[in-house]
Parts: structure tokens; sequence; C-alpha cells
């Protein structure tokens, strides 16, 4: 979107940077913020996922939430009693499954557009809430326990100990790292190209012969099957899941997420939920109705950042960059405004 | 299932339906003229069965809950209106969404410092407190019968104004064409603020004559704007009339889904919206391009 972005502060040294301090962390901190950092990175992947949609596709999706518990559950219910379960049996298998889910809600929501597709996804998504807080088989409201971290076995050798916060956080960070990838590669191919292209004029991308249901049906599932891989760790690191994970709140949360890190980036979710997450664990400490005054920041900043919090970057080294203030970051995006029109 | 037991469930099938419509016509109204999507709809249904509870307990009538909890929510739409929705109107659905969002936590944790998080119940007036009595050991509340008629009442008014009155011409040609509308000289700011509060208005009211039927509790809310939404998807978005064609089936559904298919009844909407999606995609009434 902005020239700047080529130059190589932007592109190697601003990550080499970023991508040290996250190596050195957790030597650097008290454990339990080795554990806030697993879990920022977590939830971070969960909003990146989400990101592919809403900021690549334009689809404002509110069941990512449902793909996130989901594969916790799967995990929960394929774990033994007391034993672990395997990484390499159960991983797959979360992924695959929220997936799947994903593929066949994003098929029926998918033929809606703009709001309809809002109200769908939500729908959706408060199904598959009210089948696990409704049913017997996965502790029903009260949720169940995972007693036993799963373990990577290979050749009858125990690889990972995902019971150490530091050797929890270092995979988290892996699955970061190759999820950034992912999304990255993704969003340059010629199918993030086209993705883009259906969101900012369909009937135009339609005309040149995209496949539009197609390519969006498979963001969508690659989306749901990447929030999976999110809830499945999360799974392992609170030991339990609840129905609340499906809920569409825990949706909703991650869509400030998005929208506080801005929408036009893959990383932006990423700084989002670690601004999200930051806030709450002040806000928490400080007061007791933390929620209402995240409420109040949640629309002032829907109301006074609409593209997030980079656009305090321009403001707060405003009078040192000799830059022009750009005019396409404070704007609210003109390419998508019509959309709410006609209805 | 003999044929008593089976007018009973026609009832309430009917009241349940009537409830959602009352809700869900807020939301559709709100989204059809000023083209926003409301998530904390299901907040001020809530929010209205608290200021029920609240009222009859301070004045001992219910009556007097029903219309100030109404005329509380309808200033409240005002104001809303007036300071944080007006920025929405053009906006992405994105802001729309999470502005709503935040409304949510905000309108819970109010009422929490309000009325605290307990569950009451609230008592319906005396005069509609008995029953009917139809066989030996089957009676009918005749307070469901009461919101049956009320809420038919209430339906019966909102068509009246919405075809034959001024300000629901207006309504009906903003939903047809906005711009058009606006560009013929329409004054759409009063008109927005009017139709917002008459939205909010209508899901209090909804709760509040929910209250005196069912607990009022704080998470009420997440389900009714669930059951909105999918009542508004099936019939189409911004159209009353879907509305009322969407709760009645939705109604239908779960009422006699938990008689004949109790084990499975959660799933009956979801499965009755996916049909839908799949026959008509923009709802039974909605326009074919969206």
């Amino acid at each position: 979107m902005t020239k700047e972005r080529a130059s190589p502060i932007r592109t190697t040294v601003l990550p080499a940077l970023i991508l040290a301090v996250a190596l050195a962390l957790p030597f650097l901190v008290p454990q339990y913020y080795v554990q806030f950092a697993s879990k920022v990175l977590i939830l971070g992947v969960l909003a990146m996922a989400l990101n592919l949609v809403v900021g690549q596709g334009g689809l404002v999706s509110l069941c990512h939430a449902a793909f996130f518990g989901l594969a916790g559950y799967v995990l929960a219910l394929l774990s033994p009693k007391y034993d672990p379960a395997s990484l390499l049996l159960t991983l797959p298998a979360a992924v695959i499954a929220a997936g799947a889910v994903a593929l066949v809600i994003g098929a029926l929501a998918l033929r809606t557009r703009g709001v309809y597709f809002i109200m769908v996804t939500l729908a959706f998504g408060e199904m598959l809430f009210y089948l696990f807080h409704d049913a017997d088989f996965a502790g029903g409201s009260d949720g169940a326990f995972i007693n036993a971290k799963p373990e990577l076995v290979i050749a009858g050798v125990r690889l990972l100990d995902l019971d150490k916060p530091l050797v929890f956080y270092f995979v988290v960070l892996a699955v970061t790292i190759g999820a950034v990838g992912l999304l990255t590669m993704l969003v340059r191919s010629p199918f993030g190209h086209a993705l883009a292209a259906a969101r900012d004029n369909e009937r135009r991308a339609r005309a040149l012969g995209f496949p539009i249901f197609r390519i969006r049906l498979i963001a969508f599932t690659l989306s749901g099957a990447l929030a999976g891989l999110a809830g499945y760790f999360a799974a392992i690191q609170f030991g339990f899941v609840a129905p609340q994970m499906l809920g569409w709140h825990q949706s909703a949360v991650a869509l400030v997420m998005v929208l506080i890190g801005g929408l036009s980036t893959v990383t932006g979710p990423l700084i989002g939920a670690l601004v999200l997450l930051g806030l709450e664990e002040v806000l928490k400490a400080t007061f007791e109705q933390w929620k209402l005054i995240e409420g109040i920041i949640v629309i002032a900043i829907v109301l006074l950042l609409p593209n997030g919090v980079r656009q305090l970057w321009p403001m707060a080294v405003g009078e040192a960059d000799p830059k022009p203030a750009r005019d396409d970051k404070v704007a609210p995006s003109p390419a998508r405004a019509p959309e709410t029109g006609h209805a | 299932m003999d044929l008593i037991t089976f007018g009973v469930q026609l009832l309430n099938a009917v009241q349940y339906g009537m409830v959602l419509f009352l809700v869900a016509s807020g939301l559709t109204l709100v989204f059809g003229i000023l083209g926003v999507i409301n998530l904390a709809h299901g907040a001020f249904y809530m929010l209205g069965a608290y200021l029920a509870y609240w009222i009859a307990l301070m004045t001992g009538n219910y009556l007097a809950a029903l219309v100030g909890g109404v005329a509380i929510a309808f200033v409240l739409g005002l104001a809303l209106e007036s300071v944080f929705i007006r920025w929405l109107y053009g906006r992405d659905h994105l802001a729309q969404v999470l502005l709503s969002f935040g409304l949510i936590l905000v309108i819970d944790e109010v009422r929490q410092l309000l009325f605290g998080k307990d569950v009451h119940s609230v008592a319906p007036p005396d005069w509609l407190s008995g029953s009917l009595q139809l066989t030996d050991n089957l009676s009918y509340p005749v307070y469901r019968l009461a919101i049956c008629v009320f809420c038919l009442a209430v339906a019966a008014l909102i068509f009246l104004v919405i075809t034959r009155t001024k300000i629901g011409m207006i309504v009906r040609a903003g939903a047809e064409n906005r711009e058009m509308t606006r560009v013929l000289g329409i004054d759409y700011d009063k008109v927005n603020r009017l139709v917002f509060a008459t939205g909010i208005a209508l899901a209090a009211l909804g709760g509040i004559v929910t209250a005196p039927i069912s607990t009022v509790y704080p998470g009420m809310g997440d389900g009714m704007l669930i059951l909105s939404f999918v009542v508004v998807v099936l019939g189409g978005i911004g159209s009353v009339a879907g509305a009322a064609i969407g709760a009645l089936l939705i109604g239908f559904t779960d009422t006699f889904g938990k008689v004949f298919f109790p084990s499975v009844s959660g799933m009956l909407i979801y499965l009755l919206m996916a049909l839908v999606l799949l026959w008509r995609p923009n709802g039974i009434l909605g326009r074919r391009e969206v």
C-alpha cells in the first residue's frame, strides 16, 4: 500500500530485530511473561488466520473461534484419561477437523454476501458452541480437562516436553513463524491477488474469469484450519477446553485484534494480539470492571483509529518525519465503503 | 399426541415466534434503514428484562415496568444513535460489528453495576397470572395467551405504521433505495434516530414480555441475538414481513422439534437455516442482489 514498504529497514532489519527479541525473551523475563508471550502468539495466529478472510478476502467471519475451539476439543477427546496423547496423531487430526468443518460452513455461508455472511457465520459458529455446550460427550457446559500434554515420540525417544513453559514457548514461536511464512506466501501468490481482487470488485473479478466462490472457499478452509492449529496449542496451554472457547465473543475478540493491528499486513494482527492482551493484563490488575474500560477502548478505536494502531505511528513521529502525512491511511478505506450502501 | 396437547404446543410455538418477531423486527428495521448491523441488539433484550425486573420491584406494577422499560430503552436508543451509531453510516461492516461488540461489553458491565449478576424472576400482573384449565391435568397460563395477543397487536401496529403512514413510506423508500430517497430531500438524520430507537425499544419490549415466563439472567441476550439473526437470514434482511415468517418458522421448528426430535432439537433451526440458504441465499422474502 505504501511506497516506503520496500525500504531495507522494514523488510529485513526490523523482522530480524523482532525475531531476536522473541528468541531472547524467555531468558530475560520471569516465567509468567513467557507464558503470557505464548498466549499472545497463539491468539496472534488465530487473528492472523482470521485476517486472511477479513483483510485479504473482505469477508467478516464471526465463527473462527468455533474452529479454534473445535480443534481444542479434538485434542481433549483424543487424549487418554491420564496418559499423554501423541502429537503426531492429534495435531493433524485437530487441524483437519477444523478445516473440514470450515469447508462445510464456508460452502454454505459463502453463498451469501456482506452482512448476511456475518450473520450466517455467527449462527453456524453458535451452533457448534451449543453442540459442545449441550452434549454430554465432552463435559457439557463444564468443559473437559487435558490431564497430560501431548508428546512427540519418534523411535521411542521423547523429543518435546510441552509441560516446560520454555519448550512450549519455542514450539509456539516456531508455529507462529511458520504461519507468518505460509500466510505471506499465500497473500503474495496469484491466489492471494485473486482473493483481493474479489474483495475490491467482485463483479470485475468474476468477469475476468476468476472462480470466486472456489477461491473464497479455499481461503476460508485454510483460514479455519490455521485457526484450528492455534486452538490446538491453546488447549495444550490451558490444559482445559470449555464451550466458551468456541463462542462468538472469542471470535469478536480476534476481530478486535485484527482491527487494532490493521488489516493490510500479515503480521498486523499479531501486534493487535499483543496490544489487546497487554491492555487486558493491565486493566484486569487495575479495575474490577475492566471489561467496561475495554469496551470503551474498543469503541474508541473503531471511531478514531479505523486503520489500527499503526495510525498512531505517523502521528507520533509526525514532526520528525520528512514525508507528508499519508492521507490513504487516515481516511477510512474508500475501496470498501460502497459495500454497505445497497442491502 | 392428542389434539389438546397439540393445541398447547401450537400456542407455545406461536407465542415463542411472536416474541422472536418483536426482537428480530427491530434488528431488521435498523439494518434495512440505517445499513448498520447491530450485534448489541441482544444486549438490549437482556437490558429490557432487567429493567422490567427493577421497575416491577420498585413500583410493584408490571404495567409500569412495561411502559417504563420501553420508554427508557427508546431514550437510550436516541442517545446512542446520536453519540455512536451515526458515525457508522457508510463505514464497513467490520467497524459496525466491532463497535456494537464494544457496546455489548459496556452494557454488560453497566448492567452488572446497576442490577448485579443475579438471576431474577418477574411476576406477571395479577389479572393475568391464572391459568386456563384445559383438561383434568392440563392447564395453560393466561399470561402466555396475553403475550400472543399483545405481540399480535404490536405486529399489527408495526405493519400499519409501515404501510399507512408517511414515516412508514419514508422507511420503505429508504429500504428500497436510500440514496435516491435522500436526493428527494428526506432528512435522514431524524429518521435514522427514530428507527434506531424504535429498534432498541422493540428488543427491550421482547425482553420485558418474556421476563415473567422465563428467568432474567445476564447471558439471555446472546441466545436471543443468534435467534434474531437466524430469523433475519430466513426472512430476508430489511423485510419486516420476512421477519414475521422467519420468526414463526423458528417458533414452530423449535417447539415441535423439542416434542418430536428431542435429541437433536438444538440443531434443527440451524438445519432449517442451511436449507433456506441452499434454496434462497438472500432469505425467503429477500431480494436477489444484496
